[in-house]
């Protein structure tokens, strides 16, 4: 027997089949838990005391091209996650606030029609917060644009400076639909938060974008655009997109494919 | 120079009371609507999320505007050094102030959040021209009151000038300010330009001396005060001058925007195709706030005090419309986010937004006028605002 040669490669003993087993396995392991290491501390989203930080910044891609005439999914799934009344059962359809709408476009020479939905387009430059008067209307450090709920006297100065159109004045006491992190009342101007209630939390989406993606049409993403491997910076490299109005050069959070 | 004796009016006739009560009922009107409005919110208002801004900024930003102007008279008394008009300011002092207070009442008596008004006297934000119009507004209180003490107190009125001169340039700066308001806007085609303030100027020339002239017949009328033609016909001459101005700055400025393709189709909305906007624009401010007041005032009319009132009533309803125009017709004409695009949507996207004001709404801009001229009827009554005479012969000694 001692002229045989061990078998020290394969032996399951051998220190080197060891050694072997245990870095595939660190490596299988490390593939296989460090994506959800990573996941757990976005799912963990910031902690209350840590402030919203500048090297983030949300964005939205809109596919115009993917989004479907007549869905509008992404306008439901807002009015449910946010408590706003659904603009078909609101009483005053005129003064009911809409945080996100579907816009139909057609081009009168070509015929052409485009949907999308239409929201506010969180400007690095917003006129909004440059005209509010109190500083109620304010942008986070990661971009997001929102309006201080305790601060705004509803004079509606944002409502005549947005060129989106993408602000609401809530015209009535509101009923009994308002959820508890998403602060609203009489009175007061809202608009979109890109779900700021579910990104603080850790969600890393919208309600609109989790809504387009569950019907199937993939014709939102949400993202950090400074993040260059984020799957938002990834479509943006690769899709020519535009900003509406991009003659203001407002520096717009949400880019659209297709118009 | 001839002395000149300031008279508080009497104010204890059945007929002061009657106009002190009539006036105080609107103002009452004016509270109600307020309460109204706040208590069931802007729901029950015309405006929604189109139109934003209504009728009550419409009276609010004429008052404020004419309150600017309301104090011409005064200016050109002290910083221009015309004697005959030395009489004539301390009615502009308080009338400018009067049309301040019922301006700003409605502008905040508006807010969604009226209640909220101390965090908007607490919270700045510097790059907003509301702020800036928050501290123009009150400033312009401090200045033009330390104005109209140098000139009832005596033993202050070598300071007149100097607090003449500084509230004639804050109330030009104050002006610049509240047509920048609209100046400052990039979302909406017919703002965003700085043509607006200085029209703004020359428009709260023209309605504030509308509104003097009016308040002045008015008081020397009712009280059985001598107000001599040579007055009237100084005033009315510098009235047309100032409409004549306003309609120069209206023209220039659609024209302007007429050779811009771009602006073509808006400019097309409030000058051909706008409905209603249209017919105030055409009927309401050129014809019956600038062609008529001209005619007026310019041809053999314009010697009849009673057609100088009629012209100063023209120009204050034409001023009027053409701040409807210039605020309603600008949000009703819908926004153009996609260019040479149809839009449509459930937000109203695409199309003109129509507006119907309600009762409340116009009762509190209304409100606001109403507690300005209540203001002006108490200030005659206690303080010693008016000469005792006007006519002629004591204002032809001022100049010699």
């Amino acid at each position: 027997m001692s002229e045989l040669k061990p078998m020290s490669d394969n032996s399951p003993n051998s220190p080197e089949r060891r050694r072997f087993i245990g870095a595939a396995t660190a490596t299988a392991a490390g593939l296989t838990l460090a994506p959800g290491v990573m996941l757990i501390e976005v799912a963990h989203g910031r902690p209350d005391e840590q402030a919203a930080s500048s090297a983030v910044r949300w964005g939205m891609l809109v596919d115009a091209t993917q989004c479907a005439t007549g869905c509008d999914d992404c306008v439901t799934a807002c009015s449910t996650e946010n408590g706003w009344t659904p603009i078909a059962e609101s009483q005053h359809k005129k003064q009911a606030p809409q945080w996100i709408r579907k816009l139909e476009l057609q081009n009168p020479l070509t015929q052409m029609e485009t949907s999308l939905p239409m929201m506010c387009q969180h400007c690095a430059e917003p006129p909004c917060v440059d005209v509010c008067p109190t500083g109620a209307s304010f942008k986070r450090a990661d971009g997001i644009v929102l309006v201080n709920r305790h601060t705004c006297i509803g004079c509606r100065y944002c409502m005549m400076a947005c060129p989106y159109k993408a602000r609401s004045l809530v015209h009535e006491s509101l009923n009994d639909t308002q959820k508890p992190d998403v602060p609203r009342g009489i009175g007061c101007v809202e608009a979109c938060t890109f779900c700021v209630q579910k990104v603080d939390r850790g969600d890393g989406t919208t309600a609109c974008v989790e809504a387009c993606t569950a019907a199937g049409h993939n014709a939102l993403l949400f993202g950090d655009m400074n993040d260059p491997e984020s799957e938002i910076s990834k479509r943006l490299r690769e899709l020519p997109t535009k900003q509406v109005r991009a003659d203001l050069n407002l520096n717009l959070g949400v880019r659209y494919h297709g118009i | 120079m001839a002395s000149i004796t300031f008279r508080e009016v009497e104010g204890s006739s059945l007929k002061y009371w009657a106009l002190f009560g009539g006036i105080g009922l609107f103002v009452l009107f004016g509270f109600l609507s307020y309460l109204y409005m706040h208590h069931h919110g802007h729901v029950v208002t015309g405006m929604d999320n189109q139109i934003v801004w209504g009728l009550p900024h419409v009276f609010a930003v004429f008052l404020i505007v004419a309150a600017s102007g309301a104090l011409n008279v005064a200016s050109i008394a002290s910083v221009f050094n015309k004697p005959m008009y030395k009489p004539l300011a301390p009615l502009s002092a308080i009338l400018s102030l009067a049309l301040m207070l019922g301006g700003l009442l409605v502008l905040v008596l508006d807010l969604g959040r009226s209640d909220r008004l101390i965090v908007a006297m607490t919270h700045f934000n510097f790059k907003s021209m509301f702020t800036w119009n928050v501290f123009l507004y009150s400033g312009f209180f401090g200045l033009v009151g330390v104005y109209l003490w140098t000139m009832l107190d005596r033993s202050v009125k070598t300071y007149s000038k100097a607090a003449g001169t500084a509230a004639f340039i804050w109330r030009l700066t104050l002006t610049t300010g509240t047509g920048s308001l609209f100046g400052f806007l990039i979302a909406r085609e017919l703002y965003g330009t700085s043509m607006l303030a200085p029209m703004f100027i020359i428009m709260s020339f023209a309605y504030g001396l509308a509104i003097y002239l009016m308040v002045l017949a008015a008081a020397y009328a009712w009280t059985g005060r001598t107000l001599g033609d040579a007055v009237m016909v100084r005033l009315k001459n510098l009235l047309a001058v100032f409409v004549a101005a306003v309609l120069y700055f209206v023209v220039v400025y659609h024209m302007t925007n007429l050779y811009f393709a771009k602006m073509g189709a808006v400019e097309a909305f409030i000058l051909r195709d706008g409905g209603i906007i249209t017919t105030l624009f055409w009927v309401g401010q050129i014809v019956i706030g600038c062609v008529l007041p001209l005619v007026i005032l310019l041809t053999g009319l314009g010697k009849q005090r009673t057609w100088i009132m009629i012209a100063s009533a023209l120009v204050i309803l034409g001023g009027l419309v053409q701040m409807y125009v210039t605020i309603i017709g600008a949000q009703a004409y819908p926004l153009d986010m996609f260019p040479g695009l149809a839009e449509k949507s459930s937000f109203f996207d695409g199309e003109v937004h129509h507006y119907s004001p309600s009762v409340p709404e116009f009762f509190l801009g209304l409100g606001g006028l109403a507690i300005a001229l209540l203001a002006t009827t108490f200030a005659v009554k206690v303080l010693r605002l008016l000469p005792v005479s006007l006519d002629d012969a004591t204002v032809a000694k001022l100049e010699h």
